[in-house]
């Protein structure tokens, strides 16, 4: 709607779904939390079964915009559109989110890392229609943590940063970190995430965080030069793995 | 010409069946065909709130939906938000008795958003109201006024208002 508002683009047709309610829901089973592509963003921030199976995605939903467009805003709209400073693009993207499209030829699957092809343009076909998206869930004692910095409160994010742990004892068993607002849209620190596994998260450890975001690029704006937001994302990110092996940590000794 | 849909809804309790031209946004259904132009108009793109109306009791931006969106729903605007007697609602009340407006023109906005913000949160902290009145741009107050209104109203309704 905002991009026919300023008239940066016009259809012949179009089409509302917001009848289709099939499109609609939240199901989970012990591995995954499955969302109807036209779910209300409000929806999934009050729903008890995506906070217990994936908790990151609720926290992250109190950065995405405000309450007033979250009662219209979808999880689908969010991830088709794929706006790379999303919340909601950077969380698919660390819970290696699954989209289930359809169309009159047939069903595929996309892994969300296979997803995105450029700012704003999906691998969707024009006759295709995101139909669900499966979160695969994590253990039930992992730390998460969602940072972001923007302008505004409910602004999309200069920066985000998503991470999720699993602490086996003292060591990391599993890390994942994605970014928003970098140039790799939902950029995975798969450096990291390798190079951290099975590592005690002390200090030490933290202070490795930006050796491993240096290939990763940002495009200069209004809002800073490119280093800005390379230093965000180093800052985010830090912040975002410490809360989360705190987060993790809290739930071992529960 | 532009296509037009036939649809009904129903706007400050009062039922409408009319036709629209599917382009319009509801913003533009509810002040111009319907001359309800308190709703108003301040970015077209969904983030000042000054077009916020509830839809089925949600609040919405108006300016992101369409008119014929609402086909079979219930809309309230401010002009809604009175008794048909001119009494206030207890929101409106509340930011005329903590300066809660200046010039008035994200008023509608912040009523309607503050009216369903209560309802669901009927006893916020300070913190909340603050962060539930940050999706409405207000150029004048300083929003201390409106977290102010947000809260007295609140407890104004948990007290004793009907609302």
């Amino acid at each position: 709607m905002p991009l026919m508002n300023l008239r940066m683009t016009a259809f012949e047709d179009l089409i509302d779904l917001g009848g289709v309610e099939e499109l609609r829901g939240i199901t989970s089973t012990p591995d995954v939390l499955t969302i109807g592509a036209m779910t209300r963003q409000r929806d999934v921030e009050r729903s008890d079964q995506a906070r217990d199976a994936a908790p990151i995605l609720v926290e992250a939903l109190s950065h995405v915009g405000h309450f007033q467009t979250r009662n219209r805003g979808t999880l689908g709209g969010s991830l088709a559109h794929l706006d790379p400073t999303a919340e909601l693009v950077g969380v698919a993207s660390v819970l290696d989110a699954e989209l289930h499209v359809t169309s009159a030829n047939g069903s595929r699957t996309i892994a969300f890392r296979d997803f995105p092809q450029m700012s704003f343009v999906g691998d969707l076909e024009p006759e295709e229609l995101l139909v669900s998206v499966d979160f695969p869930r994590w253990s039930a004692s992992h730390g998460r943590a969602f940072e972001e910095y923007a302008p505004r409160h409910g602004d999309f994010a200069i920066v985000a940063a998503a991470a999720l742990v699993e602490l086996d004892g003292d060591r990391l068993s599993r890390i994942a970190l994605s970014l928003m607002g970098m140039t790799e849209i939902g950029a995975r620190v798969t450096g990291l995430e390798q190079a951290w596994a099975g590592e005690v998260p002390t200090d030490e450890l933290f202070n490795t965080v930006t050796d491993h975001l240096q290939e990763f690029t940002a495009s200069p704006d209004i809002h800073g030069p490119s280093e800005y937001r390379k230093h965000l994302a180093g800052v985010l990110a830090e912040r975002a793995l410490r809360r989360a092996c705190n987060d993790a940590r809290s739930h071992a000794d529960a | 010409m532009h296509d037009e849909r036939s649809i009904n809804v129903t706007v400050n309790g009062e039922p409408h069946e009319l036709t629209t031209p599917v382009r319009s946004t509801l913003a533009d259904l509810l002040r111009q065909r319907l001359r309800l132009t308190g709703t108003h108009l301040g970015c077209e793109h969904g983030v000042c709130g000054a077009c916020t109306v509830l839809v089925d009791g949600d609040a919405v931006r108006s300016c992101l939906m369409l008119a014929v969106q609402v086909d079979g729903a219930e809309v309230t605007t401010v002009e809604g938000l009175a008794d048909d007697d001119g009494t206030m609602h207890p929101v409106q009340q509340a930011f005329m008795d903590n300066h809660a407006l200046q010039c008035g023109f994200c008023t509608p906005g912040l009523l309607t958003s503050v009216a369903d913000f209560l309802e669901d949160n009927p006893d916020p902290t300070r913190e909340e109201a603050t962060e539930a009145v940050s999706g409405n741009i207000c150029r004048c107050t300083g929003y201390a006024g409106i977290v102010d209104a947000t809260l007295q109203a609140a407890e104004r309704l948990r007290t004793g208002g009907s609302r």
